[in-house]
């Protein structure tokens, strides 16, 4: 439980001796992405999570196709009718094929869920690296930037806004929702500098004579990529909830673009009754809050092997093996390693 | 504060049982690349009052196997054999039987002070508790019985101690603290892990004082785990060397020592660096013999001997036969199988330990690196080269901080208070103190190029202060850094090629000619040039500080600043970076200001030698002078307490004791700065100790090249001095 | 200290009213309380609008900063100004905070408490079955958004209440019990506290624990656990005593951070469910173009950010004596 273990496993792509190198040096390039891939690809729950994002991308581009309606057309011979097959979701009060409806509002959902956890990435790690590299005042100015944001309600001010994007494109609403979701990473990004300062492969390319911006940009935030890639999932499962949220209330994207939080609003009223026209908008939702989450966490343990709950995870494989010996592959067995052939070359 | 060590082994031990026997243990973990066999076999045996070192390097499984005597290794790890404790099995036992044990009839010393004490509690209630969960003692008798125990290790004012936090230690009474809990409930055996390794050099020689009066007082048996054969050497009185996960080597201190059959146990001897390293008048110094190659994998061993790869006289036996640990042959008659229990008799695991000491010398189973002759720079005397770099009055001083809610600015911390040295042509000018004395602020300030707080730096004969952009740029060309820790020095994201092409591509110079300067600069460090593709993880710690090396030399610089460059590797490949530094000093005619805590190591490499304490250099001159007549009271105690791999010698040794800590740089005391702990101060009378405490000595001069920074300078052999008298 | 205590709340004080000042500039640009006027049947005349606009000092044709300097000597003055119903927003203010405290004290004790449980529980048990169905039930839970949770609860109460009114749905309490605190009141202000709060506690669990389970982890490999034990302390104990007692500082400042911020952050819970607290002004203050307060809800989120920060900053030290300053 709590001793270190021998450092014989630490170097995980082990020395390669001298002299039996010879033809191995173009797999050495991208054992790195490649270890990475295998150990994502044994965690199920990840390798589930993917397959369902996939699936909602796919639904939500090329559902529309699959459906003989459209999401602006109403069907008056069917108002709030129960799924069938010719409406698979049933329809709205409106008369609205909920199917159409909801797949149009996953497109929208999705989209400005990934540009927000780009943007807000982007910015995070910006700011937060220079105002660390730099220090004295470009941080302090920054970091009281950080803490205004912080200190003004986001959901307030976005909301409060909401009006002067009524009418114009939704983009200023993925930038606004951008602005007020980078601050703590912002601050984690800053931390980690900290520290990456006073590492020695940065101090030796600061000692070569590289210039800042290019130590930033080459080792310093390289240096946090696992960071940044998970983070950035969580961005977007962050942003995908938070503008669900805002347009639940109306703040958000405005007619007629229709996200999966104005399709859940339009029909809440009803929901009791008629469950689902709830029911199959939320879900959506959560399928893409869990889909992201299950990515994450999979990420992390794959790029971040050194975790500790990566580290305690390989511990398993044995302790499972002892404990239950006879049980079927289930949940359980998510975390095992695979014992492929190739298994052994992590170490080569 | 002189004391001589006790003379040693006690007649008694012969006879006693043994309290703690392991026989045939192995652990071995899951991982993600397979099973790793961290332990495969280890057997020994201590008796009361006996102490047993155990040595090994990094990934030896010399710690696991003290982790599973007392049970602490995760469930996952599956351990095999038998440990007994006075004849009880404790392999097997359920949590709640091992913690009526643990800390009660074993105690345990981590290595690391700092994060075995839990940072929430204070020392008191954490040495408490270690009695109340085998006493039955009240609240007051526990506390007293604490107060007691701190004052037995030694920690100055128990009775207001008790209450302090473990941050608020340093890091030798941490360590003195976690001794205090170890020997809370008299302990028939005590395992120290690497006790000393986190504390520097004169605490440790503290420490490890403490360590044998804690055994007195308990009368325990020590299991003593290092990496560091000058600690054994002396401390204990039967060693253990081990080897990917097995003893490889056995037996009384002096016989190891002396009498080394087994090739790695011969390797290691002759790769440490040694402060006793007799090195005559004018000629080149000794080549160290590093053992090629890296320790093996422990996930799927190979078969056979797993030395084999890496010794220099491996038979067609050693690949496929792993050697028992058996009765060495040869020197002496087989023994009565008592005496092999007790661990009187060597054992050795070597096909050929037979042959080593028969017919194989010792001296000639690693070949002996043949070091280039003295360039034509080395050959001038001092005084005719051109000086490299020269630091006149250096100042820093930082303001301190408190705090982590609010910091505020409570004083001055005097990092560097006034330094004053020189670096010529050609030359290594070792810079060495402990942790805390400002050498690495030193380091910094000539690196950063600031235009400093006082004092002047001049590199190459030009004044920083006075420098523009482009001249700083030109300076960091011609004067590069060697870091500490080789796997933190490379960014791991970019391929060997890109991280040497760094430099270069900063510095302006084309693709073609970076194109063929990369292979070129590969085999001077010794790696082949189809490493540029690859990453620095592919690579052991000792190529890796092969690669940073190569980046510090692809500008052609002048001066390379060597930063603690081995102390974060083993011994075995240490002495192949040496000997290489010496190598490429004298091809390229380089200068190096070689910084380090290790005095062997600074012996070994170093022309001159600067003493730091307290942001001052207390002694200056040249190595053999410095080393030879050390008269600053802190270099005489600095040497002192460097324990050197021979055990005889270290037996005879009187070793200084410092008291106390290092003062902190924000309370710099008046006049010397040493006086508070200085031997030599106690023994001064009364108007030459005022002396000391009112007026600041200046560097006296002690010869042509040596001064030291004391009003009694005075020469003492504290090296070789038992044998010199 | 003291000083360097009083240099930070300073810090803070001037963010907090530069945050607020900003809140008031972007409602008083961006609002519309005319439009809310325009809208009324009978219409009202131009001129008597433009007069309750002036008395609420509401007037969109007012420059902004002369707007804003008369509130700003009013807040000052201890008064946050009208309602655009014509209230004191004091009054309104003084009922929300009272309801919102009700529903978040029970809600924010269970919710972090349990959190913690589940987190560290999940962490010694770490990829057992306890702490496998703890992680998959918080990643669903952190999957929604609180309305979807709210929402969800509602039908499923409905469902299991198959016409019945055991668990309502809406509001605080029935009309008939207002102004009472008996034994049939406190039933029934149970019965109606139930399902925000439950919404409150999922949530809390969910992110809590996760936050407590890592912080747990990483406690799990440390050297000082490594000593307890070999102090000869039962596994168990050590982890409670010295792992736990390390484990929940870092949580410490989040769920301060947390806590305080739900005052005007339950505002899905609040909405869902019919209770009349902060969460639910900060919505409808929007929707009803209500600018003096939505700046109240600015300038009490601002003061609420500023009280975490203290609160957790103070607790940090209580329970660290690492950072304690002497």
């Amino acid at each position: 439980m709590s001793v270190q273990l021998p450092p014989a496993t630490e170097p995980a792509p082990g020395p390669i001796p001298p002299g039996e190198a010879d033809g191995r040096t173009a797999k050495a390039r991208t054992s790195r992405l490649r270890l990475t891939v295998r150990r994502f690809a044994r965690n199920r729950l990840a390798l589930f999570g993917l397959f369902l994002l996939v699936l909602l991308f796919l639904g939500a581009y090329g559902g529309p196709f699959l459906t003989k309606w459209d999401y602006q057309q109403h069907d008056f011979l069917n108002f709030l009718s129960s799924p069938s097959g010719d409406h698979w979701w049933g329809t709205t009060q409106g008369g609205v094929d909920l199917f159409a409806l909801t797949m149009r509002g996953l497109q929208k959902s999705l989209i400005i869920g990934l540009l927000v956890g780009v943007l807000s990435t982007f910015l995070s790690a910006t700011v937060g690296a220079f105002a660390a590299y730099f220090g004295g005042w470009t941080d302090r100015v920054l970091m009281w930037i950080v803490d205004l944001l912080l200190v003004m309600p986001s959901f307030l001010i976005v909301a409060v806004l909401s009006p002067s994007f009524r009418g114009s494109t939704w983009l200023v609403f993925v930038v606004l929702l951008g602005a007020f979701s980078w601050m703590i990473t912002g601050r984690v990004v800053r931390s980690m500098t900290f520290t990456l300062k006073d590492r020695e492969f940065v101090k030796a390319a600061k000692y070569m004579g590289v210039p800042a911006p290019v130590i930033i940009f080459r080792h310093i935030l390289p240096s946090m990529a696992s960071m940044l890639i998970i983070d950035t999932v969580i961005q977007v499962g962050a942003a995908v909830i938070g503008e669900s949220s805002l347009s639940y209330f109306g703040f958000g994207v405005q007619a007629p673009d229709v996200s999966l939080g104005t399709v859940i609003a339009d029909n809440t009223t009803n929901a009791s009754t008629y469950p689902w026209l709830f029911f199959f908008p939320a879900g959506c939702l959560v399928l893409i809050g869990l889909s992201i989450s299950f990515v994450g966490d999979g990420l992390r343990d794959a790029l971040d092997p050194n975790a500790a709950g990566a580290k305690a995870r390989s511990h398993r494989k044995k302790s499972g093996k002892k404990q239950q010996p006879k049980r079927a592959p289930s949940a359980t067995a998510a975390a095992v390693p695979a014992q492929t052939p190739d298994a052994q070359e992590t170490a080569s | 504060m002189t004391e001589t060590r006790p003379t040693q082994p006690t007649e008694a031990a012969d006879t006693a049982q043994p309290v703690l026997a392991v026989s045939d243990l192995t652990v071995s973990f899951p991982s993600e690349a397979g099973e790793v066999q961290a332990v495969r076999g280890v057997s020994y045996a201590v008796r009361p009052g006996e102490v047993l070192g155990i040595v090994g390097e990094s990934g030896s499984g010399k710690s696991v196997s003290s982790m599973a005597v007392l049970g602490l290794l995760p469930e996952s790890a599956e351990v095999t054999g038998s440990v007994k404790l006075a004849g009880r099995e404790l392999l097997g036992l359920g949590d709640a039987a091992m913690s009526k044990i643990r800390g009660k009839d074993i105690g345990m010393v981590f290595q690391d002070p700092l994060s075995a004490l839990t940072p929430v509690y204070t020392v008191g209630n954490q040495i408490i508790e270690a009695l109340q969960v085998h006493q039955s003692l009240d609240k007051a008798a526990a506390r007293k019985r604490a107060v007691e125990l701190l004052d037995v290790v030694g920690i100055p004012d128990p009775k207001r101690r008790v209450d302090a936090f473990p941050h608020e230690f340093s890091g030798g009474m941490r360590q003195r603290a976690m001794i205090a809990m170890a020997i809370a409930n008299d302990p028939k055996v005590i395992i120290a892990d690497e006790p000393t390794t986190a504390l520097d050099v004169t605490i440790q020689a503290q420490v490890l004082e403490v360590l044998k009066t804690a055994q007195e007082v308990t009368g325990a048996a020590i299991v003593m785990i290092t990496h560091d054969l000058g600690v054994i050497a002396g401390f204990a009185d039967r060693v253990q060397v081990m080897y990917a996960g097995r003893p490889v080597e056995a037996g009384p201190v002096d016989e190891v020592y002396y009498r080394p059959r087994m090739p790695y146990t011969i390797g290691l001897l002759g790769s440490i660096p040694r402060l006793d390293e007799a090195r005559a008048e004018g000629t080149a110094r000794r080549a160290l013999t590093p053992i090629d190659g890296n320790p093996p994998k422990m996930v799927d061993p190979a078969p056979g001997c797993p030395f084999a790869p890496r010794c220099p006289i491996a038979v067609d036996q050693c690949h496929t036969d792993e050697p028992e640990l058996t009765v060495a042959e040869g020197a002496e008659p087989p023994q009565a199988l008592d005496s092999v229990r007790a661990g009187e008799t060597p054992l050795t695991a070597c096909h050929r330990a037979h042959e080593i000491g028969a017919g194989l010398d010792r001296d000639a189973v690693y070949p002996v690196p043949v070091l280039p002759e003295a360039g034509a720079i080395e050959r001038l005397p001092r005084a005719e080269r051109a000086t490299v770099l020269e630091l006149d009055g250096l100042v820093k001083h930082f303001p301190l901080t408190k705090g982590a809610i609010v910091k505020r600015t409570v004083g001055t911390v005097r990092a560097v208070d006034g330094i004053s040295f020189d670096i010529r042509e050609g030359e290594t000018l070792g810079l060495v103190g402990e942790s805390g004395c400002g050498k690495t602020t030193t380091l910094l300030e000539i690196l950063d190029l600031p235009s400093g707080q006082a004092g002047t730096v001049t590199v190459f004969g030009k004044d920083i202060r006075g420098l523009n952009r482009a001249d700083r740029k030109g300076l960091r060309r011609d004067m590069q850094i060697v870091f500490q820790d080789p796997m933190a020095a490379l960014d791991a994201r970019m391929p060997i090629g890109d991280i040497l092409a760094e430099p270069l591509k900063t510095h302006g110079w084309d693709k073609a000619r970076i194109a063929a300067r990369i292979p070129e600069l590969l085999d001077m460090v010794g790696l082949e040039p189809e490493h540029a593709d690859r990453y620095p993880q592919e690579f052991s710690g000792g190529q890796r500080q092969r690669i940073s090396i190569a980046r510090a030399l692809a500008l052609e610089p002048k001066l390379v600043i060597l930063d603690e460059p081995v102390s974060a590797l083993d011994v075995s490949i240490q002495a192949g970076i040496l000997n290489l530094l010496d190598e490429l000093k004298t091809r390229l005619g380089l200068s190096y200001l070689f910084v380090a805590h290790d005095l062997s190591v600074v012996r070994h490499i170093a022309d001159r030698i600067a003493v730091m304490y307290l942001g001052r250099i207390v002694e200056l001159g040249a190595a053999d002078d410095v080393f030879a007549a050390p008269s600053h009271p802190y270099t005489q105690a600095l040497l002192s307490a460097v324990p050197l791999p021979d055990p005889r010698k270290e037996r005879e040794r009187s070793r200084i004791l410092l008291s106390g800590d290092l003062p902190s740089p924000a309370d710099v005391p008046s006049g010397c700065r040493f006086a508070g702990r200085c031997p030599k101060y106690s023994e001064l009378g009364d108007s030459d100790q005022a002396r000391c405490r009112e007026e600041d000595p200046a560097a006296a001069v002690l010869g042509p090249d040596h001064t030291a920074a004391c009003h009694f300078a005075a020469a003492v052999d504290v090296v070789e001095s038992a044998v010199a008298h | 200290m003291g000083r360097y205590l009083l240099r930070r709340l300073a810090n803070y004080l001037v963010l907090v009213v530069v945050a607020a000042a900003l809140t008031y500039f972007l409602a008083g640009l961006s609002l519309n309380p005319r439009a809310k006027f325009e809208g009324r049947n009978p219409p009202l005349p131009a001129s008597s609008i433009t007069k309750t606009l002036d008395e609420y000092n509401m007037n969109p044709d007012t420059p902004i900063l002369s707007r804003f300097g008369h509130w700003a000597e009013d807040v000052v003055h201890g008064d946050l100004g009208k309602t655009i119903e014509g209230d004191d927003v004091n009054d309104d203010f003084g009922r929300r905070v009272g309801v919102s405290t009700r529903l978040l004290l029970l809600a924010t004790i269970v919710g972090s408490l349990g959190g913690i449980a589940v987190g560290a529980y999940g962490a010694i048990r770490q990829y057992r079955l306890f702490d496998r169905f703890s992680t998959l039930a918080s990643f669903f839970v952190l999957a929604m958004p609180v309305f979807v949770i709210g929402v969800a609860l509602k039908i499923g109460a409905t469902a299991l209440n198959d016409g019945s009114q055991t668990i309502k749905v809406l509001g605080e309490y029935d009309p008939q019990y207002a102004g009472q605190w008996n034994f049939d009141a406190l039933v029934n202000r149970a019965q109606h506290m139930l399902l925000p709060a439950l919404t409150l506690i999922i949530m809390q669990v969910a992110l809590y624990s996760r936050y407590q389970r890592s912080t747990m982890l990483d406690v799990l490999g440390s050297d000082f656990l490594r000593t307890a034990r070999a102090k000869g302390l039962r596994r168990r104990k050590a982890l409670v005593k010295h792992g736990l007692r390390t484990a929940i500082l870092p949580v410490v400042p989040l769920l301060v951070y947390n806590i305080v911020l739900l005052f005007t952050g339950a505002t899905f819970t609040e909405k869902t469910f019919g209770w009349h607290g902060m969460g639910e002004l900060l919505v409808d203050s929007i929707q009803k173009q209500d600018v003096n307060s939505v700046a109240t809800v600015g300038l009490f989120t601002a003061v609420l950010v500023l009280i975490a920060g203290l609160l957790s900053d103070l607790l940090y030290a209580a329970l660290d004596p690492r950072v304690r300053v002497r």
